[in-house]
């Protein structure tokens, strides 16, 4: 093993890291917001590149048929809610959700994506996956928030579950990689660094500051922690749980979705491709406890790096490697923790 | 009223179908209905994890291969076995062989994660079987991905099980073995002890139920009835391959146990039944409809779970049981059951509980400072003080829930500073909480059987066996008497959770009482209670005091206390600031500051009386 390969490995295990390391923050975020293990955090992923896929193919985006089929379920159990609370009302969302929805698909479908610069593509990427985040809390989560863990969890496989089976439906088997967001690479000597890889880990690094400032800095963010402290409390203090799961869940869809479009020219994604990437994330806030962000985020890293390098020595055990350290992680937790537990 | 069948019939109806089933289905049928029991099987294990012990697991599935793959692996002649272990090819001792490793890998994966609170086991779990199933595609000389055949099928009594319908009477003897052990194990003790985890940590730990030796208990059980179903699967299909061991199928498991119905063993065989015939349709169907192939049954599963725990959670058992109203067994008490062995009590006047400087650091907030109190036998010393005051968090020192930071507390000469609420329960320390801890859906007579756990020594396999009857007995016997002791023989039947507050305080005091305690330690027993019930409770505390019974308990009701007890301690901001008979307390100058800001000229019962003007009713 040569300084050429030991850089060629770093910088994979290092995007991919980073990846990990964003989709871990989200897991953690969405943790401790509302008590929920987003399993569908990977659909997301896959979802983003294949979308991209779909656009630089030419093929027609019948994606957006999803969003359009989510916004009127979401809107059918609003008006259910309204009938059985007998809210007369109708809240300006209802009208603005259709609209939307009606806009989005109606100018996907219409236009080719293929032939328009790739900022045009990415941002109707974001324009129709991102909402599927809010209205999947909606549709899945906001009639059983005050369920158990476990509930929410059996849940949240069955939404993967029925996504991966959507993705199969929308995207077809066949895997998608995209074209890069520049050409050009970096040259240091002999060490070549793709400019994709450049690109994920300065806009992963960038999502990584936002959402620390968000959270730190910004109103929103501290109800947002409140509510993940101490549910109750931030009810009394007017910070709806509605609003702070539909907020948690835009933004792991964001980030998800933002996490496929910049992984998918790097490895081919497929519709179950998701699950993996997002297992890792998962791996990764569990060293951080599912509540440290920092740590899950290092940890994430270290996985990306783990499995790089693990390619290389014993690449038919790369998965059992990544997965089956897991369980000295656990260990390690089991001991550290001493454990007066109560359920809720 | 609809016609209730009584549960013998259902079950001989069902039995006789299942009979007769291999002489009129169809070949298909067969197929189907095998692979139902292999289902079951693993759903069976399922059902006790999650929906009686609120745990979950997704690699079900991967305890399923390891069975299969090592059976394959022995009787396969895979493994170059020497001449004189020849003798463990035979499926047989194969069967062994995978049972007794699944059992020790499943311990080995517990202990790690079922310290854990919730979320790391399932995660856990998805972790390890997915390295399982890598693991079996990379194992060459089994044929790797693609998988090897030439496994030989059963031989039972010399009859070569070859065909679907020969394997067919023994899959299924199998699961209605599985059926009659988890729901004698459910029925007993340790099963008593397995439901009370979803009551919590604390309240079972402080029945002296070893909270974490049960979890494990329950999910090895899980992976043994697993590794049976893959180990007759793979000498059905005589082939083995990694695909049916992936995660998806421990997915799949896991709908089948949400969907029949976790909280109940049938709940498994409607649950397996449903999943796997809609399978089988939905895959023959979905294709067609959408005009492609693929795996799009997923969407409809996925979407049935979602809809489903947001209209039951107990899944579609329930409605199945009110279509064909089933009679509900009830418990048999034996009256004539010989009385479980009783503790020797203390002597009067003996010091039962000695608290010594103890003191609890949160942070820099001192919730208990330099605390020390004694109790003896034969006596009721009420813990009394504003809220906030930290006697909770003091009950919690005494109990084992928590640890001081400085400080010992002796129990009957032994020292049990920091011991566990499990140990010094079995010391004969009994309490009831301040928020009722109690499983709403058991009947009053399980839950207090709860109290008694310590006092039985059957285990589990003894209960799926049926061999704890007699022990069973005296228990049940033991909790009906208690019951009758506080005056709950009306609801003996009635599940926990349909009784009043107070009803429900009372039930928590029989069911200490059935841990045959020397210690009572009692949090706001009369809070919720009405007059005529606070007068019974009085009396049935009076009553265990004459008999030599230690009470510590908290209240505010202060009527209550000063009829009662014998001396009281006030604590105000974690201290002590008086101690002594009820008549000094009532003229005490700090304490009466603590409770009214200042002194005046008012003592605290005449406050108490003025507002229950209704004494002496």
């Amino acid at each position: 093993m040569n300084l050429n390969i030991v850089a060629l490995l770093g910088q994979d295990g290092i995007t991919n890291g980073a990846i990990y390391a964003l989709l871990a923050l989200s897991i953690v975020l969405v943790f401790t917001v509302t008590r929920i293990l987003l399993i569908p955090q990977g659909e997301f992923v896959s979802f983003g590149a294949l979308t991209m896929g779909m656009m630089q193919n030419g093929q027609p985006l019948t994606v957006a048929w999803l969003l359009v089929a989510l916004c009127l379920a979401a809107c059918a159990f609003d008006l259910y809610d309204m009938w059985r609370t007998s809210r007369r009302r109708p809240s300006l969302w209802l009208p603005a959700k259709l609209v939307y929805a009606a806009v989005v698909a109606g100018v996907a479908l219409s236009v080719n994506f293929s032939t328009l610069p790739m900022l045009a593509q990415i941002a109707m990427t974001l324009l129709l996956l991102v909402p599927m985040g809010p209205l999947m809390y909606r549709l899945a989560f906001q009639p059983i928030a005050s369920a158990s863990p476990l509930v929410l969890l059996i849940v949240s496989i069955a939404v993967h579950v029925a996504l991966v089976g959507v993705a199969l439906l929308v995207f077809g088997p066949e895997g998608a990689r995209t074209a890069p967001f520049t050409e050009a690479a970096l040259e240091l000597g002999s060490l070549r660094f793709s400019s994709q890889a450049l690109w994920v880990v300065c806009v992963s690094l960038l999502l990584i500051v936002a959402l620390f400032v968000m959270f730190e800095r910004t109103l929103y963010g501290k109800a947002l922690r409140a509510a993940a402290l101490n549910r109750m409390g931030a009810r009394l203090m007017g910070i709806s749980p509605v609003f702070a799961g539909k907020a948690m869940f835009l933004l792991a869809s964001l980030i998800g979705v933002m996490s496929g479009v910049l992984i998918a020219p790097l490895t081919t994604i497929y519709y179950d491709s998701g699950f993996l990437i997002s297992l890792k994330g998962f791996v990764g806030s569990i060293i951080g406890g599912l509540v440290s962000y920092p740590a899950a985020a290092l940890g994430a890293l270290a996985i990306g790096l783990i499995e790089s390098f693990s390619t290389f020595w014993a690449s038919a055990y790369k998965e059992i490697i990544v997965f089956v350290l897991i369980i000295p992680i656990l260990l390690w937790r089991s001991l550290s923790t001493r454990h007066v537990e109560e359920e809720e | 009223m609809k016609r209730v069948i009584s549960s013998r019939i259902a079950l001989g109806v069902f039995i006789a179908l299942l009979v007769v089933a291999p002489f009129v289905a169809s070949a298909f049928t067969m197929t189907l209905l095998n692979n139902i029991g292999l289902a079951t099987l693993v759903v069976l294990g399922l059902v006790l994890l999650t929906g009686v012990a609120g745990l979950t697991s997704f690699g079900q599935a991967a305890f399923v291969g390891l069975g299969a793959y090592i059976s394959a692996a022995l009787s396969a002649k895979v493994l170059p076995l020497p001449d004189a272990l020849l003798w463990m090819q035979s499926p047989w001792i194969a069967l062994l062989v995978a049972l007794v490793l699944t059992a020790l890998l499943a311990l080995a994966v517990g202990s790690v994660t079922l310290k854990l609170s919730g979320h790391y086991l399932p995660l856990g779990t998805i972790a390890w079987g997915i390295s399982l199933y890598f693991i079996f595609g990379t194992l060459e000389s089994m044929g790797g991905q693609t998988g090897m055949s030439g496994i030989p099928s059963l031989n039972l009594f010399g009859v070569t099980l070859a065909s679907d319908r020969a394997i067919y009477g023994l899959i299924w003897v199998a699961v209605m073995l599985g059926v009659a052990a988890l729901h004698n194990l459910l029925d007993s003790r340790e099963g008593r002890a397995i439901r009370a985890l979803k009551g919590g940590m604390v309240m079972a730990e402080a029945m002296g139920i070893d909270t974490a030796r049960m979890r494990i208990v329950v999910f090895v059980i899980a992976a043994v009835l697993a590794a049976v179903s893959g180990w007759l699967y793979v000498h059905m299909q005589r082939f083995v391959n990694p695909s049916p061991f992936g995660l998806g199928f421990g997915i799949d498991y896991l709908f089948m146990a949400v969907l029949g119905g976790a909280s109940n063993v049938w709940g498994a065989v409607l649950g397996s039944t449903l999943i796997v015939v809609l399978k089988e349709w939905l895959q023959g169907l979905l294709p067609v409809i959408l005009g492609r192939s693929g795996n799009f049954e997923t969407i409809v599963f996925g979407l049935m779970i979602v809809v489903l725990l947001q209209r039951s959670r107990d899944g579609l058992w329930p409605y199945l049981a009110r279509l064909v109203p089933v009679r509900a067994r009830r418990l048999q008490i034996d009256a004539g059951a010989e009385p479980l062995p009783r503790r020797p009590m203390p002597a009067r006047h003996e010091v039962v509980l000695d608290v010594r400087n103890v003191t609890r650091k949160f942070g820099g907030l001192v919730a208990n400072n330099d605390m020390s109190l004694k109790v003896m036998a034969g006596e009721v010393l009420a813990l009394i003080g504003p809220n906030g005051a930290g006697k909770s968090t003091l009950f919690n020192q005494v109990s084992g829930v928590d640890t001081p930071t400085s400080g010992s507390v002796q129990f009957r000469g032994h020292e049990v500073t920091g011991r566990g609420s499990r140990h010094i329960a079995g010391l004969g320390m009994s309490r009831s909480f301040q928020h009722v801890r109690l499983m709403s859906r058991m009947t009053v007579l399980e839950n207090v059987a709860i109290g008694a756990y310590l006092r039985g020594q059957r285990g589990v396999l003894a209960s799926m066996l049926r061999l704890d009857r007699k022990e069973e007995a005296r228990l049940l016997a033991e909790a009906a008497r208690q019951i009758e002791r506080v005056g709950l023989t009306a609801q003996m039947y009635e599940p926990a959770g349909a009784l009043s507050l107070g009803q429900q305080r009372i039930l928590e005091i029989a069911r200490a009482l059935a841990a045959d305690p020397c210690l009572l330690l009692l949090d706001e027993p009369a809070a919720g209670l009405r007059l005529g019930e606070k007068q019974a409770l009085g009396d049935l505390l009076r009553k265990l005091r004459s008999e030599g019974m230690a009470i510590l308990l908290v209240e505010h009701d202060m009527d209550f206390v000063m009829e009662l007890v014998d001396r009281i301690v006030v604590m105000d901001f974690g201290q002590k600031i008086a101690e002594g008979l009820p008549e000094d307390i009532q003229n005490n100058a700090a304490v009466l500051e603590a409770y009214l800001g200042a002194a005046d000229e008012e003592t605290i019962p005449d406050t108490a009386l003025a507002a229950g003007a209704h004494h002496g009713q």
